[in-house]
């Protein structure tokens, strides 16, 4: 009990550790991608390529000065960039990061907890993030911060069906909702044990999901929840110091996160093709595979940079139009086709 | 129709492709994944300089003629040139003893140039009939206050030690131009 | 352990039920509210129905409580602007909870058969059980329950439609 306590905290630790500093580094590489892009440098100043200057950013917004409104719900004021932090990090929990490794003939997971429930529990975590959000707009006490809270729960609550709904599709074909066992079934292998990738049974699910990623971390061409025109910062108009900081951080977590789910889900996890035919021992193939999921998750969230940097936000309607009209009805299709596909096919 | 180069605006249904607006995205990230790998413009300042003309308009200097004494005779035409009013100073009259300090008998005891009014412009080295005050290829220093971008006498007359070398701004053309008072801008 | 969690749970869920009631401020309220279907969803949990508890999360935590709070933030009730309310309307309110209780009241005091099943290890509430169940047992009624809510988003539908025939269409978007 106490080993399995003491193995299951380590893991922990170490993703929490990893998390952060791969969130932490987002700020940077986000800038950076912004740079080069823009055939700019970016940061090069803090350290050699600029590499301290998240422990910069970090710095400056700790020495800050931190204003609590005097009018403003003081302990929902904190509150808020706290579920927000919270909820980013809870969803680390069921991703499977990596196969079992196997020490002294004992068999470690590299999962924290392979839930039976798997991808509702991030539903679930990501329906209260909307919490944090909302609840520090509205103490803020500010008409900005609240008219930018309602626009990013609206938002997010509007895009969760259509992901939900993209979700179902998956699941009616790999038949399980636990992200482990769906890893398993992309597992790459040779003859009878070749299996494709999620992404090639499931591309319009794939697409959905990703816009809906899109929308749910508030990410441009969805960044509507702030905007400098119309609502000055948006939901954290009032915050400033570690604050904003855990509200800015925790949309970088979120941004991780999902780069990890739509890696697991669609695009094979910790399998990376011929990795049995390479006939390397267990332990070895489990660390290329989490090296080859990371390889992933750094592609999905370069991709969510590049995006960032390529498309003009959407307007509000075009916004709710899209996610109402066009991805709600498209992955309900998407749920019928993939259902009559498996009947004719599977009988 | 000032060029031939005007279109009619056409306000024609979008086809399906264009409706489905995924293309265009692919095309937008192919651009700006283009961009990612292209050299970037960028030149690191403080380490790395931007090569600068020959005759480059930036600080000013007060010259000395060769014995060290200060050339300028506060005659206030730079300031009467000035297009932008930068430039202020009091005449003083030279005692006996400062011979070395001062060329001739009036001269300045104080010349401040404003440099957030400076726009650089050149007229001040053109009016100047001592060949006293000329710009440099120094750029101005940035500051925290208005205060220290009014450079007085301190910063602009060039020490004895280490003159500030004028020869690119004082070619042979420049001081045949200069005799020729007809040619001036400011009359 | 379990016990003792259930007890937690127990206390968290009645103590902030009741907090729902007695705080002044809504927007608390609805807080508190949420606070308390945490709690009901971890005795879910504790019942071996993990879908269940996602679920419960997913759609009145996440999405309904959600609702619940935006309508509550935008009509900007505070204690200093709550409208006054008649002696005839409380009167009202106290009869219709108090037979709600009533009701409540009578239909557990013929509940208790069911406490005595042992859910322990039992995996009830795993999707593939609760899946079986639905699709098996009671197909008709979970068929009906759907027909239901179709017919609602038809009409929510619907509603929206004809708002927009009275007013010329203007927000034509890929």
């Amino acid at each position: 009990m106490i080993s399995f306590l003491l193995y299951k905290g380590i893991v922990i630790g170490v993703i929490f550790t990893i998390t952060l500093l791969i969130a932490a580094y987002s700020t940077y590489a986000e800038r950076k991608v912004a740079a080069f892009m823009q055939d700019r440098i970016g940061p090069d100043r803090a350290g050699p390529f600029g590499i301290l200057q998240p422990l910069a950013d970090g710095l400056k917004f700790i020495m800050k000065e931190e204003i609590i409104p005097n009018v403003s719900n003081k302990l929902l004021f904190i509150l808020g960039p706290c579920i927000g932090m919270l909820t980013a990090l809870m969803a680390g929990v069921i991703i499977p990061w990596g196969n079992t490794l196997i020490v002294n003939g004992n068999e470690y997971s590299l999962q924290i907890a392979d839930l039976n429930i798997g991808i509702l529990y991030v539903f679930g975590v990501v329906s209260i993030g909307v919490y944090g959000i909302m609840i520090g707009g509205w103490a803020s006490n500010n008409k900005f911060s609240l008219l930018g809270a309602i626009r990013a729960s609206a938002q997010m609550i509007s895009y969760e069906i259509a992901m939900g709904l993209s979700i179902i599709a998956l699941i009616i074909m790999t038949g399980t909702l636990s992200l482990g066992e769906i890893d398993v079934l992309q597992a790459g292998g040779a003859g009878n044990d070749w299996n494709f990738w999620n992404v090639v049974y499931q591309p319009l699910g794939f697409v959905i999901f990703l816009i809906c990623a899109f929308a749910e971390c508030n990410r441009t061409p969805f960044d509507l929840p702030e905007c400098e025109t119309e609502l000055v910062g948006g939901y954290h108009t009032e915050y400033s110091s570690m604050k904003l900081g855990f509200y800015l951080f925790a949309e970088y977590i979120n941004m991780f996160i999902s780069s990890a789910v739509i890696s697991t889900l669609y695009f094979g996890g910790y399998n990376f093709p011929f990795m049995n035919n390479l006939g390397l021992d267990h332990n070895t193939i489990t660390v290329l595979g989490t090296i080859a999921l990371f390889a992933k998750i750094f592609f999905f969230i370069f991709f969510f940079m590049w995006i960032r940097w390529t498309v003009p936000r959407f307007r509000y309607d075009q916004l709710m139009n899209l996610g109402w009209k066009m991805l709600i009805p498209l992955a309900v299709a998407n749920i019928f086709v993939t259902g009559l596909v498996l009947i004719l096919t599977r009988g | 129709m000032l060029t031939d180069r005007s279109k009619v605006v056409v306000k024609k249904e979008m086809t399906l492709t264009e409706r489905l607006y995924l293309p265009a995205i692919v095309g937008g990230i192919l651009i700006t994944i283009r961009h990612f790998f292209r050299k970037s413009a960028t030149i690191r300042y403080p380490e790395k300089k931007r090569e600068i003309s020959d005759i480059w308009r930036g600080q000013h200097v007060l010259k000395r003629d060769d014995e060290g004494a200060e050339r300028c005779t506060a005659c206030g035409l730079c300031a009467v040139a000035c297009p932008a009013e930068a430039i202020t100073m009091v005449a003083a009259e030279r005692k006996p003893g400062e011979e070395k300090l001062y060329r001739e008998e009036k001269y300045a005891s104080t010349y401040e140039i404003n440099m957030l009014r400076c726009i650089f412009c050149g007229l001040c080295e053109e009016a100047c009939p001592k060949e006293a005050i000329f710009l440099t290829d120094r750029i101005i220093e940035t500051d925290y206050t208005r205060k220290g971008f009014v450079f007085g006498k301190d910063k602009l007359v060039e020490p004895v030690a280490e003159r500030v070398d004028v020869t690119k701004r004082q070619t042979k053309d420049v001081l045949d131009f200069k005799k020729h008072k007809e040619y001036s801008h400011n009359k | 352990m379990t016990l003792n969690l259930f007890y937690f749970l127990s206390f968290v869920a009645i103590f902030s039920a009741l907090l729902v009631v007695f705080s002044r401020n809504p927007v608390y309220s609805v807080l508190y509210l949420i606070i308390t279907f945490f709690a009901i969803a971890g005795h879910y949990i504790l019942l071996n129905a993990q879908f269940l508890a996602a679920v419960h999360v997913i759609v009145y935590a996440g999405a309904i409580m959600v609702l619940f709070l935006y309508v509550i933030m935008l009509l900007n009730l505070n204690t200093e602007t709550e409208p006054h309310k008649s002696s005839v309307l409380k009167i009202a309110a106290t009869i219709c909870a108090g037979l709600l209780m009533i009701v409540l009241v009578g239909s557990f005091k013929g509940a208790d058969v069911l406490v005595q099943r042992s859910v322990e290890g039992a995996p009830v509430g795993l999707v593939k059980n609760l899946g079986i169940v639905l699709f098996k047992d009671f197909l008709f009624p979970f068929e009906m329950a759907s027909v239901l809510l179709l017919a609602a988003m038809v009409g929510a539908v619907m509603l929206g439609k004809s708002e927009a025939r009275t007013e010329p269409t203007n927000s034509k978007v890929p």
